[in-house]
């Protein structure tokens, strides 16, 4: 294959008590490519993005993220790793008590020693990549769905990561606001390297964007490119892809 | 029967252990405060929103207080000739009692609730979880500004709510009752200690402050990330936070030798 | 960053209306400073103190110019008393302490009566002549005791009274 992947995951099983999420779930997602997590509710594809951030721990398993294990990591261990990541949350998660400007300058803050207009200039170039200009002085709340993701995203990319990890991007979108941020994942990818993880349960803009797809049925992961899912031999993940006309019944939903 | 002692011996253990968890956060945020960066430009923001904000609510029941121990003492003292104690009266039940007490009361209800609603949002609209990801403690940035402005914020509060109180008593009275501005001031001037009575004013307001700052912070922080999980945070902090209040009021009085 | 500088001077005027109402309650109300350890100390001694207290006044022609420091059992078992007043006074080796009784409930206070002599009380030097505090029971029991003594001891208030009466009646 190519490069070592800088995501891995090895037969991780994750529970919230007795409720059990994967049971032996291993997969690796490759550098410089976008991958999407595809599953229905309940699948545990957000909890796999929060497994790798470090935000949750497995129940069992290992986690490699950037060459180190971040289940065996303690929080301050875990800082280090998260400097690399970036993560889009569904909801922005920007600070409510601060303007865009000082969301974005926040990382660059904390864990830099620049001079204002150094911060300034890097705050005003994400701006400008992610298309939101002019917006520097506004709170979180004053920003439509579509500004706040991309927001986001400017926030995400502001220390430079080399995994980009984004919750549900498309949610509460707009088609045309859904375009420019489908766009707009791509144009960095391409320009900037970025790995990235990318959960939705967007059919279309995931075949559109992906290199890589995994899709989380609630017994097996199943794994490949767009098309190769696409025309599978797997009636359950053709039925999937294609949004066709299910029984209510399939059993596409985890233990929700 | 036994089900019910049961139950009972359950709840005991759930407490123990919630008290378990807020002295393992309460050791956090120690360790926190000590920690660069100082965070001042958040921690005077918090004095603001602590301290400023509740300086009408704190002014207004000071003095309402002052305006009742007034009357009440009045109406008691007149009966044995002794109305010029008056002054001592109103000035020693509230540097002991009434002063730190139900300034921590009000506080609890007005900023510890506040606290705990907005560090309970902050977890329910992800932004903790933000602040990991940008390898931010949370607990640095959020929680130990807020504890520890609220253990300053207290001292400064309660010493307003007490000296507008006494202008509550004098109000009452010397125009109202007829008391003789004089002999009012000079009862309260030699019927209060500075190391018996002020000081320990001074230790009930700081461990009141510690008090509401941790509790509010801790129930913020552990709330569930849900609408119900916020109101239940701010709900308890009120109870827990009114409870332990005054069951330490008790302790320090009992200690303090008073 | 407008909305900082006018919440920062909410806060300093705040934390300074705080630290003033905090000194106001020390210092003015709570006597913090005044009469510490650079007070002149004085020892009284009394055979009664009537319910005086640590901290009651001390005062010179009505004036509070100290207070009690300490009231302890002597080895001659009378009241050892020490004042710790103003060390700007000059008090006269045979100034003479008493204690007083101020309003209805009783508060006891000591008041000191200057003397003739030029020599002046040092720090630590004790108070010669001091008048023990009026206890009301005592006296009380001396009218009782003189009126109705000369029978054979009954001190019944009643048989008293009508002796006296008698007495005067026969006057």
């Amino acid at each position: 294959m190519e490069a070592e992947p800088h995501v891995r995951l090895r037969h991780v099983r994750m529970a919230f008590g007795s409720r059990r999420v994967f049971d032996d779930l291993s997969c690796a997602f490759a550098p410089g490519k976008v991958s999407v997590v595809l599953g229905g509710s309940g699948s545990g594809k957000s909890t796999m993005l929060r497994l790798i951030a470090g935000l949750v721990r497995p129940t069992a398993g290992e986690i490699w993220v950037c060459g180190e294990d971040v289940t065996r990591l303690s929080e301050r261990a875990l800082g280090r790793v998260r400097r690399k990541l970036g993560m889009m949350f569904q909801n922005g998660a920007l600070l409510d008590s601060l303007t865009v400007f000082d969301n974005l300058a926040f990382p660059l803050r904390e864990h830099r020693a620049l001079p204002p207009q150094a911060i300034a200039d890097a705050v005003h170039r994400r701006l400008h990549d992610v298309g939101l200009e002019g917006v520097d002085a506004l709170l979180p709340r004053q920003l439509s769905g579509g500004m706040t993701k991309r927001a986001a995203l400017a926030r995400a990319l502001m220390m430079d990561p080399v995994v980009l990890l984004c919750d549900e991007p498309f949610s509460g979108l707009d088609p045309i606001s859904l375009r420019r941020v489908e766009d707009l994942l791509l144009r960095v990818n391409r320009e900037q390297g970025i790995t990235m993880i990318v959960v939705s349960h967007h059919i279309a803009s995931t075949v559109r964007m992906a290199d890589n797809v995994v899709l989380l049925l609630p017994d097996r992961a199943v794994e490949g490119p767009p098309a190769a899912l696409l025309d599978s031999d797997d009636a359950l993940v053709r039925a999937f892809m294609r949004e066709e006309d299910v029984a209510a019944d399939t059993p596409f939903e985890g233990t929700a | 029967m036994i089900a019910a002692i049961a139950r009972l011996g359950a709840l005991v253990i759930a407490g123990l252990e919630d008290m378990g968890r807020l002295a393992l956060f309460a050791g956090r945020v120690g360790v926190a405060v000590v920690m660069p960066p100082p965070r001042v430009r958040a921690f005077l923001d918090e004095v603001y929103k602590l301290g400023v904000l509740s300086l009408v609510i704190i002014g207004v029941s000071g003095f309402a207080v002052g305006m009742v121990l007034g009357l009440q003492g009045y109406n008691t003292l007149v009966r044995f000739g002794a109305t010029n104690s008056l002054g001592a009266v109103v000035g020693l039940s509230l540097i002991r009692e009434l002063g730190p007490v139900l300034t921590a009361l009000l506080a609890t209800g007005r900023a510890g609730s506040a606290t705990a609603a907005e560090i309970g949002t902050m977890v329910a609209t992800e932004q903790l979880d933000g602040l990991r990801m940008m390898a931010v403690d949370p607990v640095h940035l959020v929680v130990m500004p807020r504890a520890v402005a609220m253990v300053v914020v207290m001292p400064l509060l309660t010493a307003l709510f007490i000296v507008l109180g006494l202008a509550g008593g004098w109000v009452v009275g010397v125009p109202l009752m007829g008391v003789d501005a004089g002999a009012y001031m000079a009862s309260l001037e030699s019927a209060v200690d500075f190391r018996d009575d002020v000081l320990g004013c001074g230790l009930k307001a700081v461990v009141f402050g510690v008090l509401v700052g941790l509790i509010a912070t801790f129930r913020g922080y552990t709330s569930e990330p849900t609408s119900a999980g916020v109101s239940t945070a701010t709900t308890t902090t009120v109870v827990v936070a009114s409870v332990s209040i005054l069951i330490c009021d008790y302790f320090i009085t009992a200690l303090w030798g008073v | 960053m407008g909305q900082s500088s006018g919440r920062d001077l909410a806060v300093g005027c705040f934390v300074l209306l705080g630290l003033a109402a905090i000194a106001y309650l020390s210092v003015t109300i709570g006597g913090l400073g005044s009469n510490g350890p650079t007070g002149l100390r004085l020892v009284a001694h009394f055979d009664e103190i009537g319910g005086l207290k640590p901290r009651a006044a001390v005062v010179i022609s009505g004036v509070k110019v100290g207070q009690v420091e300490s009231i302890t059992l002597g080895e001659d078992y009378r009241a050892r008393v020490v004042l710790n007043v103003d060390p700007s006074l000059a008090l006269p080796v045979d100034s003479t302490a008493s204690i007083m009784t101020a309003g209805v409930l009783g508060d006891r206070y000591v008041s000191l009566q200057l003397g003739g002599e030029t020599e002046i009380l040092k720090d630590g030097d004790a108070i010669d002549f001091t008048e023990s505090a009026v206890v009301l029971e005592r006296v009380l029991g001396k009218i009782v005791h003189n009126v109705g003594g000369g029978d054979d001891g009954d001190s019944s208030s009643g048989n008293g009274k009508q002796d006296e009466s008698s007495k005067e009646g026969g006057e």
